[in-house]
């Protein structure tokens, strides 16, 4: 047969990495190493209060104890922590508005297609239903570039700012939950970002406050050698609603980038957060060189009674995605749900999964994992189902799917599960199915190319988590998907 | 010039000797159906006009309009307006059959330079074709073929036939398992599509569709070569004798 459209592996692995650029613009990067004098000039840089500083040498001196996790699914070479660079930010005063905002920088979000301009909306226009208002905090490198429609959001008594900026105008409430859902000792990674930890985001919405729109942060990794080490905390105040989503991007490098991460939520009696992730950062090449390693931890505590906690993620960057976004399930009748698509090609591995820890009574999770693998990639699926002897009527509902193409791929699943309930119930689905040649020659015979058929079929398989995300975020993770899975019809 | 032109077609599958020097000619408004006994090639043949990966023609053409599809991929058939009905079609979790159908649709309209339909158009296309054959509007919003049952699963071929509106169908064992009601569905979808520009090639094991929709020509074949070709009427013949009595004609 003739081949002018591409079908084999090698012909169609060039995926194409679009949010690959670097941005030329003058940067103050620490020297690489880590040491309590490091952690101090972070600590002063951003002019935090004594016990900050205090917080930050007190992890880095435990992690300097711990040991890196060997458990995970993934193999990597050692990281040498004293290459990195554990600062880096564009020169200059943090701008006081977009006017003020290095031009270089709009252009690389503009590129993102990440919108840092609010779009007015004039009196007496309908607003355009497509075009839904999302406010966003920047986040590039160690800092927040700006975060936009503040003023707005503060009429309802919402605050998104930046991590530093928090920081400094509610410290009390910093304070209070910092630490609070991933103690500084969870784990090596949450320790070193406890230490190191730079910009990331800050959420408060008060009680009975229904958060007006969609809030976002776009984290962009562009300095070489560097770490990104973002924190991020949102407190949902009783019978309050938030949905806030986080996407990612860095360009393309040879070498291996560190960005371990520490998110928090908490939600308190009858308050929801909805947190979406569409995870992008850079794979590395189809030889597995260079790309993100994602050593992320995140936790969410549903502290009140009836309160709810989703997480849902869309992963399908990074060399290395070792992710277990949880929730602990303390309020009496809480749920905490955890979607997410994990897509591996290539070279690339994820090990990701949830942990749910049922404490209250009558508390609910439900966990549905859709893994993709193609190419020469590893996706694992880890969750822990815990049943504490204090959960009466817990239940949990998993569904754990895979999905291979190719045949060089690799898929495992590892549900653990540890009921001290009779009467918990645990029910646990699991499924592996291929993109079968019959599917994909169907397609063909109505006229379908063989990319857009294989991404129509994954997009199916993970109609479950996409129907989860905000509109327009499924949308683009849908495009996200079709972008990744370049290359991966045999 | 013949729509459909299938000239000593000698076809291998897995290294095995399937097809050897089949020959058939297809003309617009014609009917043909293709009978014989189990494993005799039949899908083999339909699934080699169609470009199935694993079919290798060792010998002879194949040409629509034409035009040889041999070198063609399977989406470029379709689009030179050839149609295979799945003997066992396949699901597709997840994607429902309306978004599988504007896909395919699009797919088409855009080798054809033009844009594609929107969603409200589309939709309300859909609706009309679902009610003129009689079908229930609810498969539209399922999954392709998840969970429908065998007959089902053979009336969504139809429908996409519809919708792509090819040149010639062919439809393997479009009829097999079907209830009463659904063959005349499935019968009515056929003369319904079929006009004096297009062709419909029938792969059956049974008279009772050709009694709906009335063949012009029956060719049966038997061990990968068509041993008779004859009218309407060599579909009863078959019904009454078996094959056993053309079985002898093709040994040596
Ligand atoms: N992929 C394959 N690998 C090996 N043998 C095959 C393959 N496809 C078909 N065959 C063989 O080719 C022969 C013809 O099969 P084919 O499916 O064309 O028969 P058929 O006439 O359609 O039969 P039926 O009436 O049962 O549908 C059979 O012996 C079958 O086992
Ligand atoms: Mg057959």
């Amino acid at each position: 047969m003739t081949n002018n459209i591409a079908t084999t592996p090698e012909e169609l692995i060039r995926k194409e990495y679009t949010a690959g650029f670097v941005t030329d613009i003058e940067t103050e990067t620490f020297p690489p190493g880590l040491s309590e004098e490091v952690v101090r000039e972070i600590s002063r840089k951003k002019a935090e209060p004594e016990w900050l500083t205090e917080w930050r040498l007190d992890a880095l001196r435990r992690w300097e104890k711990m040991e890196e996790p060997t458990w995970a699914h993934v193999k990597f070479p050692s990281i040498d922590y004293q290459a990195i660079s554990y600062f880096a930010a564009p020169k200059g005063d943090k701008p006081k508005s977009l006017d003020e905002v290095d031009p270089e920088l709009l252009r690389t979000y503009e590129k993102l297609g990440i919108p840092l301009h609010e779009q007015k909306i004039l009196a007496g226009v309908e607003e355009e239903p497509s075009q839904p208002r999302v406010a966003v905090d920047a986040v590039f490198d160690s800092v927040s570039i700006t975060t936009t429609f503040k003023e707005t959001l503060k009429e309802h008594g919402v605050v998104f700012c930046s991590f530093s900026e928090a920081v400094q105008s509610h410290p009390d409430l910093v304070k209070k939950y910092l630490g609070s859902v991933v103690p500084k000792t969870d784990n090596f990674y949450a320790a070193l970002n406890s230490a190191v930890f730079s910009d990331g985001s800050f959420v408060y919405v008060p009680k009975g406050v229904r958060c007006p729109m969609e809030l976002s942060t776009y984290f962009r990794i562009n300095a070489e050698n560097t770490g990104q080490f973002e924190r991020t905390l949102i407190i949902a105040d009783e019978g309050s609603y938030v949905s806030y989503l986080e996407g990612c991007t860095a360009p393309m490098r040879d070498e291996n980038q560190l960005h371990a991460a520490v998110v928090e939520l908490i939600a308190l009696d009858d308050a929801q957060i909805k947190y979406s992730t569409v995870q992008n950062w850079y794979p590395g090449d189809e030889n597995g060189v260079g790309g993100i390693y994602n050593f992320v931890t995140k936790r969410g505590t549903c502290r009140g009674a009836r309160s709810h906690i989703s997480w849902t993620q869309v992963e399908t960057g990074s060399a290395i995605t070792w992710k277990y976004p949880s929730v602990i399930l303390r309020g009496d009748d809480s749920i905490g749900e955890f979607y997410s698509v994990a897509l591996t090609n290539n070279r690339q591995q994820a090990d990701t999964g949830t942990k749910m820890t049922h404490i209250g009574r009558n508390t609910k999770s439900t966990i549905v994992s859709k893994g993709i693998s193609a190419g020469h990639s590893s996706n694992a699926y880890r969750g822990l189902v815990r049943m504490n002897p204090g959960a009466r009527n817990a239940r949990n509902y998993t569904q754990c799917d895979s999905l291979l193409i190719g045949s060089e791929c690799a898929a495992h699943t590892f549900p653990y599960i540890e009921s001290r309930r009779q009467d918990a119930i645990v029910e646990h689905e699991a499924t592996t199915t291929r993109v079968s040649d019959d599917q994909l020659f169907m397609c063909r015979q109505r006229g379908i190319e063989p990319e857009k058929a294989v991404s129509m079929i994954v997009n199916g398989f993970c109609r479950d988590v996409f129907r989860e995300l905000p509109m327009e975020f499924a949308v683009e993770a849908s495009k996200l998907l079709e972008v990744s899975l370049e290359g991966a019809v045999g | 010039m013949s729509l459909l032109e299938v000239s000593d077609l000698h076809v291998k599958v897995a290294d095995r000797e399937i097809l050897n020097g089949v020959n058939l000619e297809v003309n617009p408004g014609e009917i043909h159906a293709i009978m014989g006994p189990n494993g005799s090639g039949k899908s083999t043949l339909t699934n080699t006009i169609a470009g199935q990966e694993g079919y290798i023609v060792e010998n002879g053409d194949l040409r629509l309009n034409g035009t040889s599809l041999v070198e063609l991929e399977p989406e470029e058939r379709s689009y030179a307006g050839l149609f295979l009905a799945f003997q066992y079609p396949v699901e597709i979790p997840g994607v429902t059959n309306m978004e599988f159908l504007k896909t395919a649709v699009d797919s088409h309209r855009k080798q054809r330079g033009e844009t594609a339909l929107s969603s409200v158009e589309f939709i309300k296309d859909m609706r009309a074709l679902v009610t003129k054959l009689d079908f229930n509007p609810e498969f539209l919003k399922r999954g392709v073929n998840e969970s429908f049952s065998g007959g089902e699963k053979k009336r969504n071929e139809i429908l996409q036939m519809l919708c792509l509106e090819p040149k010639v169908a062919l439809l393997d064992e479009t009829d097999s398992g079907l209830d009463i009601d659904a063959l005349q569905v499935v019968a009515k979808g056929i003369n319904e599509f079929r006009n004096s520009n297009n062709a419909v090639v029938l792969v059956t094991h049974y008279q009772r569709l050709l009694n709906h929709v009335v063949p012009d020509y029956v060719h049966v074949l038997l061990n990968g070569t068509i041993v008779k070709s004859g009218d309407a009427s060599l579909a009863l013949d078959l019904e009454r004798k078996g094959y056993a009595w053309l079985e002898q004609d093709t040994s040596p």
